[in-house]
């Protein structure tokens, strides 16, 4: 049970063995074991939104002193489960005059640019869908991908509170992912590789992790990733107090549901892609890869959480400032001190 | 090849899982529209003109000069790559290059363009 990875073995053995007695050629065995994978990772990131939700509410909670959900299931562990189906349930209510084609695919490409992550993500030691060898460079282009959704939300829907909550959310993404890409390019010069497996093989070592020699990177990444996926002290887009709910505040039911499950599993993401670039990935004594790639993520993702009850909620002109005035100069100046490192050492 | 045939079966699962959950929820959802709860939220009043107007010109060049560096981001993802091999020629290079750019920066900085008001 503990060795995934011979798990993952076995069952693609037997899925070629099965594909081939029915006289199928190569392409076709691969084309199956790729649907089975990306079948297993929907399962997976959606039982892990679910409990992420329940960890968000259960954490802001305790931050509080309050005890969260209790009465669905043991300490109310049932409770996401429950709020799913009710989800599933509701009336789909389509306002009279949105943009009807805009209006339904928004949470598609939201949803599919966050999911499509999960390709690249190395989770354990051969543990990974697809080796791509510029997987970095895919992670970031994908993602920005999601703008395009909250953009199309925000514009499709015909409310102001929509409209401003996806410009918002369009210019805040924008402009964080500039200084994002600049603190991953600070560790590809040091890895000289975008493949994510490689660059989890070279930190073996626990004094071998990228955050000691890229600290200044580390930071701009983890302060633009927070931005990235509208967190506070970041989420202006969302600002319940001023905007209802910015892009979402039209959309009930499912679609709905999928925009709050793309929500997640970003979060989910961009832990993961810290894990991988600073933290080592799934190096770690004693305990099986994949346990350890999800112990250093769920830890970032509880600091994400920890950081809502901490800070307040920016202004949309320090936000901008923030971004523009000092995290890209920043990274440009980590740029080049890493640089100089480099040459000169 | 094969390694973006995994990309494409992810994007269209991706689309299946969306639209089979659509599907599920459309089989067992109610469905009573009347022209009062299809109206677009404001706040409970009566909404008062379309949402598609003029907008605030600062996200329109916010949007001009994230492109800028993100082309440059573009440019420096080769060169972080092979730079060690290349020495201190192409790091005088990427200074030069990065220079000019953030002379941009620095000029839309002082014209205002970053201010937000």
């Amino acid at each position: 049970m503990l060795e995934l990875d011979k798990l993952i073995g076995f069952v693609g053995a037997q899925i070629a063995a099965l594909v081939t007695a029915l006289g199928l050629g190569p392409d076709w065995v691969t084309l199956v074991q790729l649907v089975v994978a990306a079948l297993t990772l929907i399962g997976f990131a959606s039982v892990m939104v679910l409990g992420l939700v329940y960890a968000e509410r259960k954490v802001s909670a305790h931050i509080q002193m309050r005890v969260g959900p209790m009465r669905v299931g043991w300490h109310g562990i049932l409770q996401t489960l429950a709020d799913a189906v009710k989800l599933l349930q509701k009336e789909d209510i389509t306002p009279s005059n949105v943009d009807r084609a805009i209006y339904f695919w928004a949470p598609i490409v939201t949803f599919v640019a966050a999911f499509a992550v999960y390709a690249v993500i190395p989770f354990g030691r051969g543990l990974v869908v697809t080796d791509l060898n510029i997987g970095i460079l895919y992670i970031l282009a994908i993602t920005t991908f999601g703008v395009i959704g909250l953009l199309m939300a925000g514009w499709s829907s015909n409310n102001k509170y929509s409209l401003l909550g996806g410009f918002r959310s369009a210019a805040q993404v924008v402009s964080y992912e500039v200084p994002m890409a600049l603190a991953v390019i600070g560790v590809v010069m040091l890895t000289q590789t975008l493949s994510m497996v490689q660059i989890v093989g070279q930190q073996e070592k626990f004094y071998q992790w990228y955050v000691w020699r890229q600290p200044i990177g580390f930071l701009i990444y983890f302060v633009a990733a927070t931005a990235e996926v509208n967190r506070t002290p970041f989420d202006l887009p969302e600002a319940d107090s001023e905007l209802v709910a910015g892009f979402v505040t039209e959309y009930s039911g499912m679609k709905f549901a999928m925009f709050f499950l793309a929500e997640f599993l970003n979060m989910f993401t961009v832990a993961a892609i810290g894990t991988t670039l600073f933290f080592g990935g799934w190096n770690g004594p004693v305990l099986p890869s994949w346990m350890w790639f999800l112990i250093k993520t769920l830890a970032g993702v509880f600091v994400l959480m920890w950081m809502r009850w901490t800070y307040p909620r920016l202004r949309v002109d320090q936000l901008m400032g923030f971004a523009w005035k000092f995290l890209l100069p920043l990274a440009i100046l980590n740029i080049l001190i890493t640089g100089l490192f480099v040459v000169l050492f | 090849m094969s390694e973006f045939a995994a990309i494409a079966v992810f994007l269209v699962l991706g689309v299946g899982f969306v639209l089979f959950n659509f599907l599920l929820s459309k089989l067992i959802r109610p469905k009573n529209p009347n022209p009062i709860k299809q109206s677009t939220y404001e706040c409970g009043e009566t909404p008062v003109g379309p949402a598609w107007i003029q907008f605030n010109v600062r996200f329109y060049i916010f949007c001009l000069i994230f492109v800028i560096f993100d082309v440059e981001i573009v440019f420096l993802f080769p060169w972080a790559l092979v730079f060690q091999s290349l020495g201190l020629f192409a790091f005088v290079e990427m200074v030069i290059f990065v220079g000019i750019l953030m002379f941009g920066l620095l000029y839309a900085w002082r014209k205002g363009l970053l201010r937000w008001y």
